[in-house]
């Protein structure tokens, strides 16, 4: 499963068993968004569809819709591996929104 | 689906560095196994940037063991699980250089003696990041580090990388294998092909850390990838008793622009410099006196 | 059956059927390792046992098998003990309800194989339910109970046997063993939520930082106290299904009227009962307090068994050195928490197996009838 942000600690119980240090797998509360100072920006004119930026980024804060990829900003904290790593320099950073 | 890897992030969320090689390891390696795996992670960067409750950032069954017991952990869970009668399952390990090569090395050696049915992955960032950037025995010559500092008189870690692959296949062990998460592909191949083999399988994938390496956060892959090109860690595979290189050094002559380049080694003197391109030289023969290279 | 209390114990464990053993060997523990061995070669258990290469890894694969949901076991000793010790609290705070045995040694320096009990005593503080086994027949008894209460939902904490080294481990005795089919319907299999489960993912033994770390320990002290109930159910269960009874976590013998009790564990206190019978026949009003559970501890118990009594003695095998033994220094707690103010001696004997003889006793006796509050060794001599 893709951890997902819940809405907020709900508090105990997802297991049934309160005071063990087990819990539902993938349970985020925040997201990493106020790491970045810039933006990735895809320029899909360019992008070829390989898959490179997906792949390499540690943070796994891009998808492959297709052959498009798309960033998910909540999880990118803007490292650039997908800007050195795109082989037609279709990403590039650029100033915060 | 890309390279058949699942299409699911089975670690996200983490709060591991920008840039961080030893999170795209665990990421690629999960994706690779799919969803019934149960990973095991000892005490460092990974389970202390994946496991803060309630951020939890494992989408499937995952573990901290203590730092000594990455694989004797991974052994009782392996054990444990097929008691509770489940057969159709992975166990995996993610332990640093320091959890393997140091602390970790006496539980390895065992569950490998005992041929237990698990891939143990050690992702290396050459030092105890986590803590600090300290001197691991994975940490390369020359590299500075905040136990290893480049002073006047010392330069600094005086010995040599530990030959972890070497060691773990003279245990005889069924699978054994070095990548770089410079090189996924290669490295994606390695974790399926473990998959694929009962008993123990180890795969030590080079991880660059840009906090203590001292390069750009975009840096991580290239310098991955620059590490294997100038052959100072060689991609190979033990098999059936066999050593394999996986790819060839293709750029020997980049050596002292990938060390100088890096903060950690910028104190280096070119004796220094010389000193590694000799070491990477000798091992360069011994591997293509001893091991089966491609086009040889 | 005649047996040792290592292979009493052993068949204490056989019954209780454990998924995974995971054992490193370790004087004087390794004939009850041996004897599951066997046991698991000739089939009459069915466990995968893990040839671990060290105590370390012995508790961190338990620990592994019992977050996959098996029921496990482990044993060890002495320096063993210290060295696994990392993963004692490791297991209390994951909730893990793993038994081990541990045979009770010495700890060096100076290097010594035979029984005290300052390895456990060092691990007090770990989380863990400690129970000291007077005898064979206790010790097979409480493997068996040690999983009911350990796996019980209101307290899912690790249990610690101990067997006072040789003394316990290697005297053999006339043990009754229960027949399996009892043992199964007394002990029915481990279920928990707090494991791995591949259909419905966990993440587990995770960090949690200041604003969360209280309420997990918390937990786990309230188990621990939630743990006294849960002792008496088993042992009242245990009576209906084996037809053996067990007083709970003391056991107080001519304590009712007793003007001069002396509070011991383990293998000893067969010798200082027979010893306040000798001290009764001649008029001196004296009494035993075998503390069976050393956490969770007895306090009620004690407070109550002492609040009629002129003096006490604590009679153990360990020190806190710079202060005074461990039990000692809890009794003492427990009594001023509970009002009672009675002179308390303390009498540290049987370290590195040294003898504790029947005068040894009957001079302790003397101590506590003379009102001493002082810790003093017993050097040990000839029986």
């Amino acid at each position: 499963m893709n951890p997902t942000i819940r809405d907020g600690f709900p508090g105990w119980g997802p297991t049934g068993f309160p005071e063990s240090t087990a819990y539902g797998a993938g349970f985020l509360t925040t997201d990493n968004a106020g790491w970045r100072e810039r933006d990735p920006a895809i320029d899909l004119g360019r992008c070829i569809g390989c898959s490179r930026c997906y792949l390499y980024c540690p943070d796994g804060a891009v998808r492959m819709e297709g052959r498009r990829p798309e960033i998910d900003l909540r999880f990118c904290k803007g490292c650039g591996i997908c800007v050195r790593i795109c082989p037609k320099d279709a990403i590039a950073m650029e100033a915060r929104q | 689906m890309t390279r058949d890897l699942s299409e699911q992030e089975f670690f996200l969320g983490h709060k591991a560095c920008a840039g961080c090689g030893g999170s795209l390891a665990v990421r690629i390696a999960l994706k690779a196994l799919g969803e019934r795996t149960v990973a095991v992670l000892p005490a460092g960067c990974m389970s202390a940037v994946g496991f803060n409750f309630p951020q939890l950032c494992f989408g499937n069954n995952a573990i901290i063991s203590t730092f000594a017991g990455t694989a004797s952990m991974m052994t009782g869970v392996l054990a444990g699980l097929r008691a509770r009668g489940e057969e159709d399952f992975t166990v995996v390990g993610f332990a640093g250089d320091g959890g393997t090569a140091d602390i970790g090395i006496q539980a390895l050696s065992g569950a490998i003696d005992r041929n237990d049915d698990v891939i143990y992955i050690c992702y290396d960032n050459e030092a105890y990041m986590n803590t600090g950037t300290q001197k691991s025995s994975l940490t390369p010559f020359g590299a500075s580090t905040t136990t290893t500092p480049a002073g006047r008189v010392i330069r600094g870690n005086t010995s040599e990388k530990k030959d972890m692959f070497g060691i773990v296949a003279a245990h005889g062990i069924p699978y054994a294998a070095t990548a770089s998460v410079g090189y996924l592909d290669d490295y994606i191949r390695k974790v399926r092909t473990a998959a694929s083999i009962r008993g123990t399988k180890y795969i030590h994938v080079l991880a660059p850390c840009p906090t203590g390496w001292g390069v750009g956060t975009d840096a991580t892959v290239d310098y991955a990838r620059r590490a294997v090109d100038c052959g100072l860690w060689p991609l190979a595979e033990f098999r059936d008793g066999e050593f394999s290189l996986s790819r060839d050094m293709t750029d020997p002559g980049a050596l002292p622009e990938y060390v100088r380049s890096q903060r950690r080694f910028r104190h280096l003197t070119d004796a220094d410099v010389e000193h590694i391109a000799l070491a990477r030289d000798r091992r360069w023969e011994q591997i293509r006196r001893d091991w089966t290279v491609p086009g040889a | 059956m005649f047996l040792s209390g290592n292979e009493a114990f052993a068949h204490g464990v056989r019954l209780a059927r454990p998924g995974v053993i995971s054992a490193y060997p370790i004087t004087p523990q390794t004939t009850v390792v041996e004897k599951l061995s066997e046991m698991v070669a000739d089939g009459e258990l069915e466990s995968d046992f893990v040839h671990v290469e060290s105590e370390h890894s012995a508790l961190s694969c338990a620990i592994g098998a019992s977050a996959a949901g098996a029921r496990t076991f482990t044993a060890t000793s002495s320096q063993g003990l210290l060295y696994m010790a990392e993963c004692l609290p490791y297991a209390a705070g994951g909730r893990f309800p793993i038994v081990m045995m541990n045979a009770n040694r010495s700890t060096a320096l100076p290097w010594n194989i035979y029984g005290d009990q300052r390895d456990s005593m060092l691990l007090l503080d770990s989380g863990w339910i400690q129970a000291y086994a007077e005898d064979g027949q206790e010790a097979l008894d409480l493997a068996v109970m040690a999983y009911r209460i350990a796996e019980d939902p209101r307290v899912s904490t690790p249990f610690m046997v101990n067997l006072d080294g040789f003394h316990l481990t290697h005297t053999y005795e006339i043990v009754d063993v229960p027949d399996r089919g009892s043992a199964d319907s007394y002990l029915p299999p481990y279920e928990t939520e707090n494991r791995i489960d591949l259909e419905n993912p966990r993440n587990l033994c995770f960090s949690a930082g200041p604003e969360f770390n209280t309420a997990f320990k918390e937990g786990e002290h309230r188990a621990l106290l939630r743990t006294r109930d849960v002792v008496a159910e088993a042992e009242d269960g245990f009576l209906r299904a084996f037809g053996r009874g067990y007083p709970g976590l003391v056991d107080a013998y001519r304590c009712d009227d007793a003007e001069f009790v002396l509070v011991t564990l383990g293998s000893v206190s067969g010798l200082c009962r027979d010893v306040a019978d000798e001290l009764r026949s001649e008029g001196v009003r004296a009494g035993v307090l075998r503390i069976r559970y050393l956490r969770p501890f007895p306090s009620e118990e004690i407070v109550s068994v002492l609040k009629g009594a002129t003096a006490a003695g604590v009679l153990e095998k360990d020190i806190s050195f710079g202060h005074a033994g461990a039990v000692h220094t809890n009794v003492c707690s427990a009594l001023f928490s509970g009002g009672v103010s009675i002179p308390v001696c303390n009498r540290i004997g049987g370290l590195g197996g040294a003898n504790i003889s029947r005068s040894d006793v009957r001079r302790v006796f003397a101590d506590i009838a003379r009102g001493e509050r002082d810790v003093a060794f017993l050097q040990g001599g000839p029986a």
